[in-house]
């Protein structure tokens, strides 16, 4: 019980631990932007008027959105070592994983961000004179960007727990890291506690920071 | 890419089994979390919206809870620290005597972690209908309880079906973290093949083809059910 | 039959009632107007205790609303209330709309209940909409079942607040109609609304609300020939001018 808690075990292998939460951290910050850059090429094909464009657009992402995370690892540890044709380490399988996955979930966000802005809007910008290209940069984007920055920041936060999961493949993230301290001095309760604590202490702080950013919005 | 290519692999002996029984395990992990999800999901949305600080408080904290914590670290929490938490004969219970402990572990940790976000849904669909309709049912008599039975609840169900649909596909692809403690779901079954034959390309190829195909067919029928329960003269409900 | 007594209300420290008085006598008409934000919409529905008030005493047919023992949901049930959105229920027909509380909380018989709400379908003229769902049905028609929803449940008064603002003009006329018959009926009646034109010809008096005061409480002969305050005078003339 919490009785013989004890908190050395977590000072003793801090460095350890920090050490995963890098991990975790470059982890969930690459796959955000390599995520939000295939993402919006992928929102850009998905909304263009080639119909071949935007039919493989959203074939990428149902095709994504109906696999788990899980499998997603799996699938591209297995494969990237093959089209690599040599070994190149499972952070790097991991990552490739999670920007191709993740893009899907931004392709999603970004097009109803751009369909949430009423149609009055585009045509008042077009009564107005404004050029396709104007019309985009002046009255839809900037306000499709304010519906959007809460749900990004939403996904941010499920990503960055989502990348727990590496778990899977051993790439030893925070909770690897905690899981392999757990073991070797057999200190299961304290680890996972802390692991559960830091966990929901970032995500609660961010997840309060989206609420802010929305009243703020709202106004 | 230098790869010898066997489809065969997936219709041999004991291959062809393992998957059968994966896909088997996945859909029974997701059916049983989703009745604990929605039923309990159910209840925390609707405390979220009741004129009770002490309900509102309660359910705000369990979703706050729920949603902060990666599932994974969830699963491992109810599976490894749980048993240790309980007195002591309770603990050994859990840890000797549960029956199926690694699914009936799964299942209540898949089905508390997504009530928190079934609740979120419940409770925006509630949210969605507003003040003036629950005046009205006010206005008319009816007592609060019965203001949600007859007219909130059947209003924003409709409302939020699609999203509800999305969070079955969710539970069910979450399934798959069950691995991690040990039920042999679809994805560990694709894995376990490809570590046995280094035929992971098909293992892999099964395993999507079947969450594909279940997720087509759920959305399928959802849209049927929306088209049933549709009101008359309605084109949409508030929801996107 | 109504009485309000010093009724203060806020929102935080925004106070939007001020020590409002009045009373509704049984069979008579008493229309509320003002200018948007003054409060009238607020004062309303503190007589069915839809808002809760922070200071005064309201009494329905001697029924404290605000008191610790009063089962609210009863003293609502006697009182109909017809609304600025219609508000009826969109997943059930018409004629389940004008069923349920009859069912549900006065506990009639089903076919009692039915034959009731076909009797009031055909009082506001909508007995062959009864088996549609509210959305298939115009602004004025929904009002219209609005009101039979309410008179189902046999009220000894009625509140309307602002029955007919969400309404497109040529609807609102048969709206009013129902209205003025249920006046000439004899029902009791508090009515929220910028209708002038329904309160010349059935208000017995008209309150005058502005910034949560009530300003002006006199007969409708005095409100409309004789002199009045400045703001009831600027407030009358914007919407007497078209």
């Amino acid at each position: 019980m919490f009785g013989d808690f004890d908190t050395g075990v977590i000072f003793d292998n801090l460095h350890f631990l920090v050490e995963g939460m890098q991990t975790t951290l470059v982890l969930t910050l690459i796959a955000i932007g390599g995520g939000l850059i295939l993402g919006t090429l992928l929102a850009l094909a998905r909304l263009s008027r080639f119909r071949a464009l935007s039919f493989c657009a959203g074939g990428y992402v149902n095709f994504f959105r109906s696999m788990p995370l899980i499998l997603v690892i799996f699938w591209f540890y297995f494969l990237v070592p093959h089209v690599v044709g040599r070994p190149v380490g499972g952070f790097y399988s991991v990552l490739v994983a999670f920007v191709m996955f993740e893009a899907a979930y931004y392709c999603e966000i970004m097009r109803a961000g751009i369909q949430s802005v009423r149609k009055g809007q585009i045509y008042a910008g077009q009564a107005l004179g404004l050029s396709y290209a104007q019309n985009m940069r002046y009255v839809v984007l900037p306000q499709a960007f304010r519906n959007m920055v809460p749900i990004l920041m939403t996904q941010a936060i499920i990503l960055f727990q989502d990348t727990s999961l590496v778990y899977v493949v051993g790439i030893k993230d925070f909770l690897v890291s905690a899981d392999l301290v757990a073991n070797r001095e057999n200190r299961i309760l304290e680890m996972f506690t802390t692991v559960a604590l830091v966990y929901f202490v970032i995500c609660l702080s961010g997840s309060l920071l989206v609420k802010r950013l929305q009243r703020k919005f709202a106004r | 890419m230098n790869y010898n290519w066997d489809w065969g692999v997936l219709f041999r002996e004991p291959y062809l089994d393992w998957l059968i029984s994966g896909f088997l395990w996945t859909i029974s992990v997701s059916l049983a979390a989703w009745i604990l999800a929605f039923t309990l999901g159910s209840i925390v949305g609707i405390a979220r919206t009741v004129d009770n600080d002490w309900a509102r408080g309660i359910a705000t904290c369990y979703v706050e809870t729920f949603r902060n914590i990666p599932l994974l670290v969830q699963m491992f929490l109810w599976y490894f620290v749980f048993p240790e938490l309980l007195p002591y004969d309770a603990g050994m219970w859990v840890k000797r005597e549960l029956p199926m402990p690694e699914f009936t572990t799964a299942v209540v940790c898949l089905g508390l972690y997504t009530a928190s976000r079934v609740a979120e849904q419940v409770r925006a669909g509630i949210e969605a209908i507003g003040q003036g309709q629950r005046n009205a049912g006010l206005a008319i008599g009816l007592t609060p309880a019965q203001v949600y039975r007859y007219v909130l609840l059947p209003v924003s169900y409709r409302i939020i079906i699609p999203p509800l649909t999305s969070e079955f596909l969710t539970i069910f692809k979450n399934s798959s973290v069950a691995l991690t403690i040990g039920v042999l779901e679809t994805t560990a079954q694709a894995r376990q093949i490809e570590e046995y034959t280094f035929q992971g390309f098909e293992a892999f190829t099964a395993a999507t083809l079947l969450y594909i195909v279940v997720t087509s067919v759920v959305m399928l029928l959802m849209k049927l059910i929306e088209g049933r329960v549709r009101i008359p003269g309605m084109i949409s409900l508030g929801a996107k | 039959m109504i009485n309000l007594k010093k009724i203060s209300k806020w929102y935080g420290d925004f106070q939007v009632l001020d020590d409002c008085s009045t009373q509704v006598e049984k069979g008579e008409v008493v229309v509320v107007c003002g200018p948007s934000g003054s409060g009238k919409s607020t004062l309303i529905k503190c007589v069915n205790g839809l808002e809760p008030f922070q200071q005064g005493e309201i009494t329905v047919d001697g029924v404290s609303v605000g008191g610790k023992d009063t089962n609210l949901s009863q003293l609502r049930s006697r009182i109909g209330m017809v609304f600025q959105n219609f508000e009826l229920f969109p997943h059930i027909s018409v004629v389940d709309n004008i069923k349920l509380a009859q069912l549900k909380v006065l506990g009639r018989s089903d076919d009692e209940a039915h034959k009731n709400a076909m009797r009031l379908l055909d009082r506001v003229g909508l007995a062959d909409q009864a088996d549609k769902h509210p959305a298939q049905l115009s602004g004025g028609q929904q009002q219209r079942v609005a009101i039979a929803r309410a008179l189902a449940m046999d009220p000894i008064a009625m509140l309307f607040d602002e029955p007919t603002s969400a309404l497109d003009p040529e609807m609102i006329n048969e709206v009013l109609d129902v209205m003025v018959e249920l006046a000439k009926d004899g029902m009791t009646m508090m009515v929220v609304t910028h209708e002038m034109g329904f309160a010349r010809r059935v208000a017995n008096r008209v309150i005058f609300m502005d910034e949560g005061r009530i300003e002006e409480d006199c007969t409708r002969e005095e409100f409309f020939n004789t002199t009045r305050g400045e703001r009831a005078q600027i407030f009358l003339s914007k919407i007497l001018e078209h």
